[in-house]
């Protein structure tokens, strides 16, 4: 079953590259929006581009759906090859993440179909992570040990896991905001952002993804403090995850903050949630490697 | 009369003190302004960095100390910018209570304003419904079943003659406001937490002999809080009668059981067992299962014949449960020696399983081969001199090595004098943390609270509407979002559409 897993996860990266080339040729193949100085419809999908785009629109999100169904097999087959929740160590967690992430942009797409060109860099920045996790951070099958082997590893990491791969697609519609609000300022620049969804569209979606990720992450951190109480004595003692999860927390809240101050520009508080991603990846890979805590376990 | 340089003297008192409030009350301004606020949460981010970066004392003093070893010329710099007490360091203290100050300068007002906002009737409608940015025109209706239809869907309505006013989404600022309190409170628990909480902890030797009771004289470490009377800790004793693990076959642990005896004051003895995420709850403190391992028994028969018997705990060193620790025997060849010391200490290494040559390492948890290294020391182990040592360390500064052996259980070595120690057996031994934290109530209740709040915040929306009953029979509707709300549009419709299929029945 454990092996079955292991093929099923190369699955599942192929896939995502299939669907990350489908997205990427609907960019070539679709040159009704090329033309300079050509309006920018809201859903380039639906505008009559060319047929092949089209086509490759709907391949694109066919083979996402086909990744995102072998992403669940090889999650499942990893929790009955090791008879618990498969997000016991690193490898786990950001195999789940991904794919939360995934499902979170495929309930994206459907609702909002003309965002679906940002599926290229979703499927990209999942292919990243998988091949990480996959190269890097693989773990054999092994039981809990003691420490993790409570309840609140449901609660807690599956909360973690949730607003992990929300704010990983809310990342990526912040960081493409941020290159389409170049481009329409200055065509010259990020060229291939012409092909991008606005950036009005953009901006208020990554903050709704952002506002439903906050509220998870919030309750992620607190079910782990009331976990750390029944584990290590105290809900908060400032070990290196605890200290990234609350710099996250911080720097998501201070974007949040900032989005409803009139103030401060949109690109501004933006690039605060950019920030933000980056703390979550520094408490997902640099906290296991560099630094050592109660977290660590399971060779990272 | 007040002549010239006194009086520019006066003026000049009042000018200066006119500025100070001035002054006063821009930087007021400025402490509780958005941007401000915004600054020191990201300072807050930055400043809880090198807590990660660098040990701390509060999470691994060992590991600080070792950073002086590796940093010396650094380390002491860092110490005194408090970098390896980063969360107790006055530049941490100050950014967190100026972000509560501007946050509670902000709340306060806030406050005032949405109370008077909860206790006002919607304001009236403005003379042109159709210059708001939501707006239709429905066939008919009047206004007390418009303003019912408004009630049933919980709108906040004022009727005034043909004009029904509705307001909504009060919740989002309710939730702010409950958001931000809740976190004023979790900084209260947090503080009452260091006040008037406690922890110590202790090795506990399985068996009668290992008990202890609950008195800071009996704790290897602890630390009370600044307003807790070490001499009123509730009172109990443990005794840790069974210590169960269980392994894999790699060595990897599974499970964790303590079994101990409880005594009360009052004379109660009570069982209890407890383990890793179940922890001992007791009246005023809990006990926490922090680690184990295994307390070698050692007896030394000195020069006069005497026999003395140890049981010391070993503390392990990897997850094979290769332990290290130190035996002494302080009161050895008390009566033999005259005024030279006698003393006798071993450093030791105990292998639960030692299966191959060289033998430094074990290769399991359990005691399926075990066996213990010892090194004899004879001497000073210059314990009488009252400096506190290191009870896991052996100075052998003042001792001469007397002879090292390899021991199974049962066997016996022989040192240079003739004397004997024996190995005869081992005991489990578990480290305990006991804890009390009255504050952790409070940041529980708070961090409910702080959820709640959130999600309404995030999810109300302030909205009115207005319907006018035009003198023609037709109804009017004019729809305002207050703030941002980027689906009032299809929520208006939705509205106007509901109250007309009311209306119809």
């Amino acid at each position: 079953m454990s092996a079955l897993s292991d093929q099923l996860l190369v699955a599942t990266i192929l896939t995502y590259l299939a669907a990350m080339v489908c997205y990427a040729s609907v960019y070539t193949l679709d040159r009704a929006l090329v033309g300079a100085g050509a309006p920018v419809p809201a859903a380039p999908a639906a505008s009559g581009g060319s047929r092949a785009a089209e086509l490759a629109g709907r391949a694109a999100l066919v083979a996402t759906v086909v990744g995102v169904a072998a992403h669940l097999a090889t999650l499942v087959t990893r929790g009955l090859a090791a008879g618990r929740v498969p997000w016991g160590n690193m490898y786990e967690f950001v195999l789940a993440v991904t794919f939360v992430g995934a499902v979170a942009w495929l309930v994206l797409v459907v609702r909002r179909p003309e965002v679906r060109r940002l599926g290229l860099y979703v499927s990209l920045t999942l292919m990243l992570l998988l091949g990480v996790a996959g190269l890097l951070l693989y773990t054999a099958v092994s039981p809990l040990v003691p420490a993790l082997n409570s309840y609140w590893l449901v609660i807690h990491v599956t909360a973690a896991v949730l607003a992990t791969g929300i704010f990983l697609v809310g990342f990526v519609v912040a960081a493409m905001y941020l290159v389409r609000n170049a481009h329409e300022r200055d065509a010259n620049k990020f060229a291939f952002a012409a092909r991008l969804p606005r950036a009005d569209v953009l901006e208020p979606l990554a903050f709704r993804l952002h506002t439903v990720a906050f509220p998870i992450w919030t309750f992620a951190v607190a079910a782990g403090a009331i976990w750390a109480e029944a584990a290590w004595g105290r809900y908060w003692g400032w070990d290196p995850k605890e200290i990234w999860a609350f710099i996250s927390w911080v720097v998501y809240a201070g974007y949040l903050h900032a989005r409803a101050t009139p103030s401060v520009r949109r690109t501004v508080a933006t690039w605060i949630a950019i920030v933000g991603w980056l703390t979550m990846l520094m408490n997902l890979f640099g906290v296991n490697i560099f630094f050592v805590g109660f977290h660590s376990y399971a060779g990272v | 009369m007040l002549t010239g340089p006194a009086l520019r003297s006066r003026l000049r008192g009042s000018l200066r003190s006119l500025l100070a409030l001035a002054l006063l009350r821009n930087s007021w301004r400025q402490l509780t302004s958005m941007r401000t606020a915004l600054v020191l949460l990201f300072l807050l981010a930055v400043a809880a960095i090198p807590g990660s970066v660098l040990p701390q004392r509060n999470v691994d003093a060992a590991a600080v100390g070792r950073y002086f070893a590796a940093h010396p010329s650094l380390a002491p710099v860092l110490d005194r910018l408090w970098f390896f007490d980063v969360f107790a360091s006055p530049w941490f203290s100050a950014i967190y209570l100026l972000l509560f100050t501007s946050l509670a300068g902000c709340l306060i007002p806030r406050l005032r304003d949405h109370i008077r906002a909860l206790r006002a009737v919607p304001p009236d409608a403005p003379q042109r419904l159709d210059r708001l940015p939501f707006h239709a025109v429905l066939s008919g209706g009047d206004a007390a079943s418009l303003s019912a239809a408004l009630r049933r869907r919980r709108w906040r309505v004022a009727v005034r003659g043909q004009t029904v006013a509705a307001e909504k989404g009060y919740v989002k600022e309710t939730g702010n406001l409950l958001f931000h309190f809740a976190l004023v409170g979790v900084l209260v628990g947090v503080a009452l937490g260091s006040w008037y909480g406690w922890h110590a902890n202790r090795l506990l030797v399985a068996g009668p002999d290992g008990a202890f009771c609950n008195t800071i004289q009996q704790y290897d470490e602890y630390g009370m809080g600044a307003r807790v009377d070490s001499a009123q800790l509730p009172r109990f004793c443990l005794e840790l009668t069974d210590f169960q693990a269980s392994y894999l076959d790699s060595g990897q642990p599974t499970s964790y059981r303590a079994s101990a005896v409880v005594s009360s004051p009052s004379g109660v003895s009570r069982p209890a067992d407890f383990s890793v995420n179940s922890p001992l709850r007791l009246p005023g403190a809990n006990v926490y299962l922090l680690g184990h391992g295994y307390a070698p028994v050692i007896r030394y028969t000195d020069r006069s014949g005497q026999a003395q018997t140890a049981v010391t705990p070993f503390p392990p060193s990897d997850g094979m449960l290769t332990s290290e620790g130190v035996v002494t025997f302080p009161d050895a060849n008390r009566n033999v020696g005259g005024d030279t010391k006698l003393q006798v200490g071993f450093q030791g290494l105990y292998l639960p399983t030692a299966s191959s040559p060289p033998f430094v390492r074990s290769s399991h948890p359990t005691e399926q081969a075990p066996m213990l290294m010892l090194f004899a020391y004879r001497g000073d182990l210059g314990i009488d001199a009252g400096i506190p040592k290191s009870v896991y360390t052996l100075d052998t500064s003042r001792m001469t090595p007397v002879g090292q052996g390899v021991l199974r259980v049962g066997e016996s070595m022989t040192l240079d004098d003739g004397t004997r120690v024996e190995f005869l057996g081992t005991r489990q031994f578990v480290s305990l943390s006991i804890r009390h934290d009255p504050g952790e109530r409070i940041v529980l209740v708070s961090v409910a609270v702080l959820l709640v709040g959130l999600l309404g915040s995030l999810t109300g929306r302030r909205r009115r509407v207005w319907f006018r009953v035009l003198p023609s029979g037709e109804v009017e509707a004019g729809g305002l979002a207050r703030g941002d709300y980027p689906g009032f549009g299809a929520d208006f419709a939705r509205l106007v559409e509901g109250v007309r299929d009311v209306r119809s029945v």
